[in-house]
């Protein structure tokens, strides 16, 4: 007799997560095959005394300089921007910065509104309660009453200003911009039996305090216990389908490297902008000779970053450095068109505290900024803990040449071959680009902020992947409809960043959790006729 | 991969030169055998870059680089810095990244030495009297009809 489950979920991310804890109430038998396994807040770098040391090495946001056993490799020669993420449950809420902005209502009618790229066939009002949603369930710090975002209820009171924060918004307030606390999922209260944030500093590596939500420890607690299972250190190769075109089910390596196969009613794929056009195109098939749920042609187009300008300086002053999380404050003075800028659409800023000593120290080797012999010490003094930066997140807009395919040489370590990016930052990019680069000076320049640094675009800046299963009524321009479900496989469905339309200028994982939870709403809605 | 006894002496020498010791601020140079031991004992994935550093050292040096006086050394250091390349640059955040973890210099910086957790550490409030200016601006959201 076969082991058919009845969902079968492919990644624990935030979306597979959000998904998972979702569909659990339906009682159905729900599977999710994770290629990585549980992290040990124990070992998050934090807890040693190497924990600046490891950002550099086993917790690498890139997984190609990374090299766990787990992670996948990328061939990303072709790119200016690598790509960033971490196999595991919890996904890349694993290293994220827990910046937590939603898309804004204007992100979803970008061809009415601006003329260009697509509009979503879903709108901001459409999502806005499973914001809210999963803004209880991952549990979010921040301040009502943003005049630049609608209105949302955070669960608990914003993170401190900090001394880094009040001299950018002071700095801001003279140049008459907007600026707002961030929304984060770093607990500033003890929230659903996690701790509140002690200032650890290192948001960007594991929370060992637990105070950053990621889904290892919101959701799937929850859901687990609620009966859904999870096999880590499963790493399917490809989805198989049946005769009458629907998938069957998916083969994967467990964790013995033993090849198996899980039959499944529904196959839910959340491996994000580049795993998932990657097993897309390696489920190709007779009947789905160009990969599955192609026939469009999109999947692994339109891949979108958010090219990003890191801009930093130092001030004559001790600032938070590494003494709290690291973003602070965001900025939507230039997130929203104005065509007399010279580029369309915009970008979100989100400041930055600053950085530990070794950091800092590496950070000025490589701008040429520290001395060798004798002046060194006086010269790293003098800006240790005393830097002050911003990242500006630049919406791209899709384009068809920047893409996701399957690379002809490289593969896994289970031989599958690996993704290969081929991506160029387009002329609006990098005009938007350049224009965050000249407003990151006059900010930083207002908060007293000398000797500028710039790195844009941030090379390591791959956070976002996005737009390479994109969400559509046409099934011949997207490859999911507007309720997730592939069009060319009708018990197949997306629910992470690949089906994004456009990127927004902002960080995408509230909006990819909404939109996980919005598709799962809509699955238990139609229980009855899901595949009709 | 291990460092050979030759470019350990190489190792210990490029790090005084980085970083030398400093009675000023009272603390060691990267030379300091505890921090040199560091490195070696934590050169992990970073051992072959490293040794091909240090090899690129001497052989600019001419075969030894130890045999070269302190001026010398500190030319062909930073020509070979100011060339570039992954094994210089991950030389330089080897010999950092011991350095600035060790305890004395962590003290001197006036930062508690060890790791972050469990202690953490106090973030002040700042002045939210700031955002008042703020919170009186108008929409800056469209909202598509």
């Amino acid at each position: 007799m076969k082991d058919i489950v009845d969902v079968l979920i492919i990644g624990a991310g935030a979306a597979g997560a959000a998904m998972a804890w979702s569909l659990a109430e339906t009682k159905m038998r729900i599977v999710c095959l994770e290629q990585g396994g549980w992290t040990n807040p124990a070992a998050y770098p934090t807890t040693g005394r190497d924990w600046e040391a490891r950002v550099h090495g086993d917790f690498h946001a890139s997984p190609n300089v990374r090299g766990r056993p787990e992670d996948y490799p990328v061939s990303e020669a072709n790119s200016p921007i690598k790509v960033v993420n971490f196999n595991g449950v919890g996904g890349s809420t694993i290293l994220y910065a827990a910046h937590f902005p939603r898309l804004q209502p204007s992100d979803f009618r970008v061809r009415s509104l601006d003329g260009v790229a697509e509009d979503w066939p879903i709108d901001y009002a459409t999502l806005a309660p499973w914001f809210a949603e999963n803004d209880r369930m991952m549990g979010v710090s921040g301040l009502r009453g943003d005049p630049a975002s609608p209105p949302s209820d955070p669960t608990m009171p914003p993170l401190p200003l900090g001394r880094s924060g009040a001299r950018l918004g002071a700095a801001m307030n003279r140049l008459g911009w907007h600026w707002w606390p961030s929304d984060t999922t770093v607990a500033t209260t003890d929230y659903e039996g996690r701790g509140r944030c002690i200032n650890l500093g290192l948001c960007v590596s594991g929370c060992a305090q637990g105070a950053k939500s990621s889904t290892d420890i919101s959701y799937w607690p929850v859901a687990r216990r609620a009966g859904v299972e999870v096999r880590t250190h499963c790493r399917v190769r490809e989805i198989t389908t049946n005769a009458q075109g629907m998938a069957s089910g998916v083969v994967y390596y467990d964790a013995e490297g033993i090849e198996r196969f899980q039959a499944a009613e529904v196959v839910v794929v959340a491996c994000n902008g580049v795993g998932t056009p990657r097993l897309l195109l390696n489920s190709a098939s007779g009947r789905f000779a160009n990969g599955l749920a192609n026939s469009s042609g999109q999947v692994g187009r339109n891949l979108m970053f958010h090219p990003c300008a890191n801009v930093y300086g130092y001030v004559d002053a001790v600032l938070d450095a590494n003494r709290a999380p690291p973003l602070c404050l965001w900025s939507k003075e230039f997130y929203e068109t104005d065509a007399s800028r010279g580029f369309l659409r915009g970008y979100m800023m989100q400041f930055i505290r600053g950085t530990g000593p070794v950091s800092e120290a590496i950070q000025m080797e490589a701008k040429g900024l520290l001395p060798w012999g004798a002046a060194h010490h006086e010269e790293f003094r003098r800006r240790n803990g005393h830097r002050i930066g911003l990242n500006a997140l630049c919406e791209d807009l899709p384009e068809a040449h920047n893409r996701v395919t399957l690379d002809d040489v490289l593969k896994d370590s289970h031989g599958i071959p690996a993704p290969r990016i081929d991506y160029t930052i387009s002329a609006n990019s990098q005009r938007m680009m350049d224009h965050a680069v000249a407003r990151a000076r006059d900010v930083l320049g207002e908060a007293g902020a000398t000797d500028i640094c710039v790195n844009a675009p941030f090379t390591y800046g791959g956070w976002h992947l996005l737009g390479t299963a994109r969400m559509g009524n046409d099934p011949e321009q997207s490859v999911v409809n507007s309720w997730g479900r592939c069009h060319d496989v009708k018990n197949l469905f997306i629910v992470d960043g690949s089906i994004f339309v456009t990127a927004g200028g902002c960080n995408p994982t509230s909006t990819i959790q909404a939109l996980a939870l919005y598709i799962a709403d809509q699955m238990k809605q139609r229980l009855s006729t899901l595949f009709d | 991969m291990t460092l050979s006894s030759t470019q350990l002496q190489t190792l210990r020498l490029v790090a005084g030169l980085m970083v030398p010791a400093s009675s000023g601020y009272g603390v060691p140079g990267a030379d300091d055998p505890a921090i040199v031991a560091d490195m070696e004992a934590t050169l992990g994935r970073d051992a072959a870059a490293v040794a091909a550093a240090l090899d690129a050292l001497s052989l600019r040096a001419g075969g030894v680089f130890a045999a070269l006086n302190p001026e010398a050394r500190m030319d062909v250091a930073l020509a070979l810095r100011a060339e570039g390349g992954a094994a210089m640059a991950t030389l330089a955040r080897v010999v950092l990244q011991c350095y600035y973890r060790d305890a004395r210099v962590v003290r001197s910086l006036g930062i508690e030495a060890g790791a972050p957790f469990p202690r953490g550490h106090v973030l002040e409030q700042g002045d939210w009297s700031l955002l008042e200016e703020v919170k009186g601006r108008a929409p800056g959201w469209r909202a598509p009809s």
